[in-house]
């Protein structure tokens, strides 16, 4: 099973080609694949489409991101807490797809789990529905909300093993078990790279098997 | 409005008002700004479960236990877990949230109307910060509590007819604010407790939805 899936960072990040869509977990920051946005930037990597819950805030995480017009879009739920997006927006230099944070996530693990979409009742009323088929079930209305590829996502493990086994410490895990389903290349920077078998299989919260590639993560 | 209350003493009122409505062992998403300060005036043997839609059920202040830099709330702020707490991924919380599982949200508005519409998220062409999970939770909560100022520096939030974009459509359970206590109805608005402060005609004054008056009229103080 101990496939070396170790790269450099530089190696790592040049997986993904300006214009590519990538998915980053965590939320308002916290959980950001921070090291691996950081080489993003070092590389000169632009004009992607950055599938992550919000546009943290300025300079952390995926806020960086968006300083650096590194952007074409953004799907994401909220974008409040980084003024950032809004001025991109306003300007037409940034497009942003807001998603309900549970419609979100099921976009997402529908991406990744061969489902066709999911049945959701939030946004039934709303503008979110504009556009999309209602289907109803036993007399309830539902929204089809449609799923989410990327072509990379990159996650931020706390303890992950050579395999790529993962383990999320605190509330970090966020969409990242949904996002290692949902992307053609996945990578995982580590806290700490721990040895095979050293995280409980009972413990494990995204499977090696998912995992493409591993960074050391942590210095940030 | 003619009050002798400050900015701190109405969100003291409003969040202590909120915290009666939560029973022992509720589970509860608090939103961000005013909810926040439910917890402090929860009366003596009641305890609720927080849950923080980011994977905490079981949210708690920040603590030295649990870093920052792995630990924060629905608001971005550090946080923790208390004992017996857990941190959830994203699709289960979501889960929990659509599923049912959450006994009340407490949310700010921006307007809300007759029929419990809630509008909540976005003032086209000024302020877009996205719904985050809002719209879910309103959609999925058992109980839905507003809680916020009764009018917006005098202008009123609770309408006939919502004017915003809806977060959901007929969502909202009850609404908490300095002047009165308002439940949701099928036949419209209902305000069951007033603060002695104001009279009635200033409550309708302030309100643009048809207001019916519970007899008898409770004091939400």
């Amino acid at each position: 099973m101990a496939r070396d899936k170790m790269l450099d960072l530089e190696d790592a990040v040049a997986k993904i080609e300006d214009g590519m869509t990538v998915m980053i977990g965590g939320f308002m920051g916290c959980g950001n694949a921070h090291v691996l946005i950081d080489a993003l930037l070092e590389a000169g990597t632009t004009d992607l489409t950055l599938i992550c819950n919000d546009g943290a805030v300025p300079g952390f995480g995926v806020g960086k991101l968006v300083e650096q017009h590194r952007l074409r879009k953004l799907i994401a739920s909220h974008v409040g807490l980084n003024p950032e997006v809004g001025r991109q927006m306003n300007a037409e230099e940034l497009e942003v797809e807001l998603v309900p944070q549970g419609t979100f996530a099921e976009r997402i693990r529908s991406g990744g789990t061969g489902l066709g979409g999911v049945l959701t009742p939030t946004g039934i009323g709303t503008i979110v529905a504009e556009g999309k088929q209602v289907v109803e079930v036993d007399g309830r209305e539902f929204l089809l909300e449609k799923p989410l590829r990327a072509d990379v996502a990159l996650l931020s493990g706390y303890k992950v093993d050579p395999f790529g086994n993962i383990w999320y410490r605190g509330d970090t895990r966020t969409f990242q078990p949904v996002m290692a389903m949902a992307a053609d290349v996945v990578i995982a920077e580590a806290d700490m790279i721990v040895p095979l078998g050293s995280i409980p299989p009972e413990d494990v919260h995204t499977p090696g098997i998912l995992v493409d590639h591993i960074v050391k993560g942590g210095d940030w | 409005m003619p009050t002798t209350m400050d900015k701190q003493e109405i969100r003291t009122l409003i969040a202590g008002r909120v915290a009666r409505e939560l029973k022992d062992g509720d589970v509860v998403n608090l939103g961000i700004g005013l909810p926040t300060e439910v917890p402090k005036y929860l009366p003596v043997g009641v305890s609720v479960v927080l849950e923080a839609e980011n994977g905490i059920v079981g949210a708690g202040p920040a603590s030295i236990t649990f870093s920052a830099r792995y630990v924060v709330d629905a608001g971005g702020k550090p946080a923790s877990a208390i004992p017996g707490g857990a941190f959830i991924d994203s699709a289960t919380s979501f889960g929990l949230i659509r599923g049912g599982h959450i006994d009340a949200t407490v949310l700010g508005a921006l307007e809300v109307d007759a029929k419990g519409n809630l509008a909540n998220w976005i003032i086209p062409g000024k302020m877009l910060p996205g719904m985050g999970g809002a719209m879910d939770l309103v959609v999925g909560a058992k109980k839905v509590i507003v809680a916020m100022e009764h009018t917006n520096k005098g202008r009123p939030k609770i309408l006939a007819e919502c004017t915003l974009p809806l977060t959901a459509v007929e969502c909202v359970d009850l609404i908490i604010t300095e002047m009165g206590v308002i439940e949701v109805t099928p036949d419209g608005l209902v305000l069951t407790e007033i603060n002695p402060d104001f009279t009635i005609d200033e409550v309708r004054e302030a309100t643009v939805a048809e207001l019916t008056i519970a007899e008898p009229l409770g004091s939400m103080v």
